[in-house]
């Protein structure tokens, strides 16, 4: 048995692609981190909220498909800035644990009722593009993948952008060094918390259309907020590029996993458990990730 | 738990030792005897049905107790305190089986076989805290529910492992009746040990790590000891758990240890109410009750013109899932102090009644 190579690259590129959506989806989580300090665990079902719309609104409702996608992206914005209204806001100055388990619990209310009301089987999106591959590097691609890693290149540019010139995205870094110092200098606290929600619920969705048009949309999508937390712990809780480098590299090393599995050792299923091992490994060795801030404590 | 007890005016603590009882006045320490005697009575009296559910809440109450001395009491929060309940109830039912060891010392060794594991996951999380170990926990129970699934010596794989039950003096404790004494004795002793822990230094020590964890350590306290403590007796409590659990339904299955499952048990400490000990049996009632009564609403639903939506009948499993997440969301903004904050509200209402203030 001869381990074959030329697949290697496949997985690479495929590893790729993933790792970029996963960053995205870890870019989004890093927002609500950084402006507020809440840990979010339901980013992955507001991704799987906005699949879920955008694939009912099109299918269901029969809209075009980018009347669909902005109408995706309005419903998730709202849906955000409400999660932050009803459940957050009431919590602020609250211990960590509950603002933790707040949002668990929400992670399970809404992947429950997304369940009741989409069912349980996984449904096709109904074909948007028509090349549905196309030859990168001498490999086949998903257009979609494809699509969504230039589109997560230009979001985090514009990220960048946000925060280091903008006022709003300034006012949120104040914010997530020092509440009390930027409030008293005139950042309105609630604003910041409210549009970072939004934003990630966002961000959020758009990576959900993306991964339930190539790979049908299904409540097992929000696995991919549970793949998250090793990205950011990778890259650091706080670090904006570190989510999306953090993602990257969970995603080549599923990947990679999974070609040791699928070649040499034939464990099966190997490529869902290594990020979590990776996981603890960096916790034990340095869980302020590659690009995080240390904290510092006083008495 | 002695601080917060109403106690008659003049009544002052001039000791030490009388102010950390276990039972703060007399009547409390009555009224406790009193419930075990009723309890004790109630399978004579009870359906085989009724008793299930009161096993089921004991099994779980001494699971969410667990969780509660360790993220109550010592604020460590644990994501995968259902891999440790896994755990105690496979290791139970292997050495059962697989070793010939007799049932009523197999849930014991199994329990103590989820702490060696529970240690091993929390000796290098005794250096990280908060959020991080959250984190930790959390990807502890996703390589659990991984070994569960691949070692098919151990948990039998996807097809689950049988439990015989115990047998004490050539007697099979099985059936609703046997069973629920034998939960009742654990969980008696479970929570006197508890209570008894809290009173001590231990207790105060994981109290004070709690409250601000670097105060405690300039205050001598040794984080690293004190963490690993928690996590050992935490684990132990839910690997004791899980055996019960094992042994009384004959099965387990690698499936029903999910992130849901740990997720529920943090449910029951919120409910019930962070670092009580009696807040984690209340609870422990409430999350195992609740799904019933969600059962009693379709069922009352069914004869009024509700009862055609198929959307409404078909998601009851859903609606019990949801209510899960619910409820830790409604208590953490309405109650965080839990259903023990609104007993000893109800329980000073009566006793100052009618004079208010």
């Amino acid at each position: 048995m001869s381990i074959r190579f030329d697949l290697l690259a496949l997985f690479l590129v495929n590893g790729l692609i993933v790792g970029i959506l996963y960053g995205l989806v870890a870019m989004s989580f890093v927002l609500i981190y950084k402006a507020s300090r809440v840990v979010n665990f339901a980013q992955g079902e507001l991704l799987l909220v906005g699949a879920w719309v955008c694939w009912a609104s099109v299918t269901k409702l029969g809209m075009p498909f980018p009347l669909a996608f902005l109408a995706t992206l309005i419903f998730t914005g709202v849906l955000g800035l409400l999660i932050q209204l009803v459940t957050l806001r009431p919590l602020i100055g609250e211990p960590l644990i509950s603002m933790i388990m707040v949002t668990v619990g929400l992670s399970v209310f809404l992947q429950a009722v997304l369940k009741w009301i989409f069912g349980v089987a996984p449904q096709s999106f109904p074909t948007v593009l028509t090349a549905k591959q196309v030859n990168f590097l001498g490999l086949d691609v998903e257009v979609a993948y494809l699509g969504s890693a230039g589109f997560a290149l230009v979001l985090l540019a514009g990220f960048a952008f946000f925060f280091k010139y903008s006022k709003l995205g300034l006012g949120m870094r104040a914010t997530a060094f020092n509440q009390q110092v930027a409030s008293s200098l005139g950042v309105s606290v609630r604003q910041v918390f409210a549009v970072s929600w939004a934003i990630s619920a966002v961000v959020s969705a758009m990576a959900g259309i993306v991964i339930g048009m190539v790979n049908g949309v299904s409540a097992g999508l929000a696995a991919f907020g549970i793949k998250v937390f090793p990205a950011v712990i990778l890259g650091g809780l706080d670090s904006i590029l570190g989510a999306v480098v953090g993602g990257i590299i969970v995603g080549l090393l599923e990947n990679v996993a999974e070609f040791l599995d699928g070649q040499v050792l034939h464990w099966g299923n190997l490529y869902t458990i290594v990020p979590f091992y990776v996981l603890v490994i960096i916790l034990m060795i340095k869980p302020y990730g590659l690009f995080g801030t240390r904290d510092i404590e006083r008495l | 738990m002695a601080s917060f007890s109403q106690r008659p005016c003049g009544d002052y603590r001039v000791t030490y030792a009388a102010d950390t009882t276990i039972f703060p006045t007399r009547a409390s320490a009555y009224a406790c005897i009193a419930g075990v005697v009723v309890l004790a009575c109630a399978p004579f009296v009870l359906s085989s049905y009724v008793l299930s559910l009161l096993i089921y809440i004991g099994i779980y109450g001494i699971a969410a107790l667990g969780l509660n001395l360790l993220t109550g009491c010592t604020g460590q929060i644990s994501l995968g305190h259902a891999a440790f309940f896994g755990f105690g109830a496979f290791a139970s039912a292997f050495l059962n089986n697989k070793l010939g060891v007799p049932v009523l010392l197999a849930m014991p060794l199994g329990a103590l076989l989820a702490t060696l594991v529970g240690l091993i996951v929390g000796i290098p999380a005794a250096r990280i805290r908060g959020l991080y170990l959250a984190i930790a926990t959390l990807a502890s129970q996703y390589i659990l529910e991984d070994f569960f699934a691949r070692a098919e010596w151990f948990t039998g794989g996807a097809a689950g492992a049988f439990a015989k039950p115990p047998v004490l003096f050539g007697l099979t404790i099985s059936g609703e009746r046997a069973y629920f004494y034998l939960v009742l004795v654990c969980l008696i002793a479970v929570y006197l040990y508890a209570a008894n822990l809290l009173r001590t230094r231990d207790g105060r020590a994981f109290i004070a790590i709690r409250d601000h964890y670097l105060s405690a350590e300039v205050m001598g306290i040794n984080l690293t000891r004190y963490r690993i403590l928690a996590f050992a007796v935490s684990t132990f409590y839910a690997g004791l758990a899980g055996a019960l659990l094992a042994h009384y339904s004959s099965f387990v299955s690698s499936e029903s240890i999910n992130i849901l499952l740990s997720v529920q048990f943090f449910a029951m400490i919120i409910i019930g109410g962070m670092g009580s000990v009696m807040g984690s049996l209340m609870g422990a009632a409430f999350m195992v009750l609740m799904p019933e009564g969600l059962e009693t609403l379709v069922l009352m639903l069914k004869t009024t013109s509700w009862g055609n939506v198929p959307q409404i009948m078909n998601g009851v499993a859903f609606a019990k899932e949801a209510a899960i997440g619910l409820m830790i969301v409604l208590f953490l903004i309405f109650e965080p102090e839990g259903l023990v904050h609104r007993w000893r509200l109800i329980k000073s209402y009566w006793k100052l009644y009618p004079f208010a203030h």
